[in-house]
């Protein structure tokens, strides 16, 4: 799929906390550079917009270089490099506005310098679109379960560009979320993921059980936030009864709750769309036990499971191009010069005009 | 040198294509519009139209000079994100300029005074200028109560908002925004000169507001 017939995409995303930039050709990935600003986050024990949006501008620049070339090319070159780039794709939201508004605003000048189209398009789409970067072009339908920080949704894709629809969502805490609470709860490390992820693999997952929020309630959304609040009560209810609290277990038991509702509902929502392809993307898509439990409860309802490789499931620059040259690929008009960030872009619109 | 202007940092998006004149500059065209909410979508259309206007193409453009604040954040990088990667693509450079520099340059003033822009939570950027080309000090961000004026009258958006505190007749606080206008003429000027130009990062003056988690909460009563 890298012929020279498909349009050479360059992807910005600054929705959060990474400064992504990737050059894709349809389905082919050509380069994925990444600046995160993660560990100016950590010691705040989340992301603060303000620092995220400094970040950002300082590396959107550098990450464009490197990403077109390296960062050893001379400016000559990294202007000649660019001259070759069909589209720019940015992310339009959904995301922190001001972080958003540096990799927007960067894009807009690329595009006008460089006379290409602009195509501003939905993060959590750009999810589920990096997945052909490595498996090749999406099967029609699918389902996508998105999992990260800051969203946790399943989405029915009948096509990337043009028929993306919400079937349920999170109504409180976002899973990513509620790692990185819990793991604040039991005093690992920011982001939450992989330190709960590791503790577990040492914990007896039979010692403590935690509620499944919003299980078997027959709808597809999700909660997560009950769950934490039985995390914190197990560990006070410990401190007070003075038994120290046993982090691996209370991090499988934990997981182990996230994981199920998780994995059960996606499953579900194949089954009962009729749907035999189920994509499951965003930074806990990196989970272990995630992809371990999706891998055996797909196999048994016999849907095809696709997981990016982590690298592509957490935010990124070519995940916006690949979505860029989808919606290029399917006609759609680019988006306007006057562009405006949407924090709330809604995902039945693949693309922000 | 054909130079392309623009300032994002205060309320104001400003826009402007200036050359050398002899030892001055001359602008070729120019456009500013005041809506604090929407530099991100006026700006590149902006510069789209400006240089229509002017009768050049980005491609001739020789230099860029953007407002480098300090000014409102999140439209401060607007210009700042937008002169960075039209450089970069164009291959020209980027130099910077204090916002209240251009903000003093369009005073066209030849006595001494205070430059003032709105710097939110009730304080302001401020300088001061021996005249419109001259800024005799550091850019400071102070509750207007707290700026030493001497006695001198005090220009801009950030004077007009607390003219009780200032106590000064509103006419006196013109011009209230930089103009690209302006903010070229600085950058050509200065760049003839053989003289330097600050670079084109952004002066925030204040660190980032976050605050360091307690405790967790408990949640048994």
């Amino acid at each position: 799929m890298s012929s020279d017939e498909h349009p050479l995409v360059l992807g910005i995303e600054t929705s959060c906390d990474e400064t992504g930039v990737g050059l894709v050709r349809g389905c082919g990935l050509l380069s994925d550079e990444v600046a995160s600003s993660v560990d100016e986050h950590a010691r705040f024990g989340g992301v603060v917009p303000e620092v995220a949006s400094r970040a950002h501008l300082e590396a959107m620049t550098p990450t464009v270089r490197r990403a077109v070339g390296g960062p050893d090319l001379i400016p000559d070159d990294v202007a000649k490099r660019l001259r070759d780039v069909d589209a720019i794709a940015v992310t339009a939201g959904p995301g922190l506005a001001g972080a958003l508004l540096v990799g927007i605003s960067a894009a807009k000048a690329y595009a006008l310098a460089l006379d290409v189209p602009l195509y501003g398009v939905n993060h959590l789409v750009g999810h589920v679109a990096v997945d052909q970067l490595e498996h090749g072009p999406l099967p029609k339908p699918c389902v996508a379960l998105l999992v990260s920080g800051g969203h946790t949704s399943l989405l029915y894709v009948g096509d990337l560009a043009t028929d993306v629809r919400l079937l349920g969502d999170t109504v409180d805490d976002a899973a990513g979320e509620a790692y990185d609470k819990v793991a604040r709860l039991l005093g690992l490390g920011y982001p939450g993921g992989p330190p709960i992820d590791r503790a577990a693999r040492e914990g007896d997952p039979t010692a403590i059980h935690f509620p499944r929020g919003k299980w078997g309630d027959g709808s597809l959304d999700f909660s997560f936030s009950g769950l934490k609040t039985a995390v914190a009560r197990w560990v006070e209810d410990g401190q007070r009864d003075g038994r120290a609290p046993s982090v691996p277990d209370i991090a499988v038991a934990f997981q182990e709750s996230v994981v199920d509702v998780l994995t059960r509902k996606a499953v579900d929502a194949c089954v009962s769309h009729g749907v035999g392809h189920l994509v499951i993307s965003g930074g806990v898509a990196a989970n272990s036990r995630l992809r371990e439990l999706a891998g055996q409860r797909c196999e048994a309802a016999g849907v095809e499971l696709r997981v990016p490789s982590p690298r592509l499931c957490t935010d990124n620059g070519a995940m916006i191009a690949a979505l860029g040259a989808e919606v290029a690929a399917a006609g759609l008009p680019p988006s306007p010069l006057d562009l405006a960030a949407d924090t709330s872009l809604p995902v039945e619109r693949p693309l922000a005009t | 040198m054909l130079l392309l202007a623009f300032d994002t940092a205060t309320p104001a998006v400003t826009i402007a294509v200036c050359e050398l004149d002899g030892d001055g500059a001359r602008v070729r065209a120019e456009t500013s519009s005041v809506d604090a909410r929407r530099h991100g979508e006026l700006l590149t259309p902006g510069i789209r139209e400006v240089t229509r206007e002017a009768g050049v193409t980005l491609a001739e453009l020789t230099h860029i000079a953007v407002g480098i604040g300090p000014g409102p954040y999140t439209g401060l990088r607007v210009g700042l994100a937008t002169g960075h990667a039209l450089a970069e693509a164009l291959d020209v450079p980027c130099h910077g300029v204090a916002t209240l520099d251009a903000l003093a340059f369009a005073s066209r003033r030849d006595a001494p005074f205070i430059a003032a822009s709105d710097a939110r939570r009730k304080e302001v950027f401020w300088a001061r200028y021996e005249d419109a080309r001259t800024r005799t000090g550091e850019i400071a961000v102070d509750r207007p109560a707290d700026v030493v004026t001497s006695g001198l009258p005090v220009i801009g958006h950030g004077a007009a908002m607390y003219g009780d505190v200032f106590g000064q007749p509103p006419e006196a606080d013109e011009p209230l925004y930089p103009t690209a206008a302006a903010l070229g003429e600085v950058a050509v000027r200065r760049l003839a000169e053989g003289r330097e130009l600050p670079d084109a990062r952004p002066v925030y003056l204040r660190r980032p507001d976050a605050a360091l988690p307690g405790a967790p909460k408990k949640v048994r009563q």
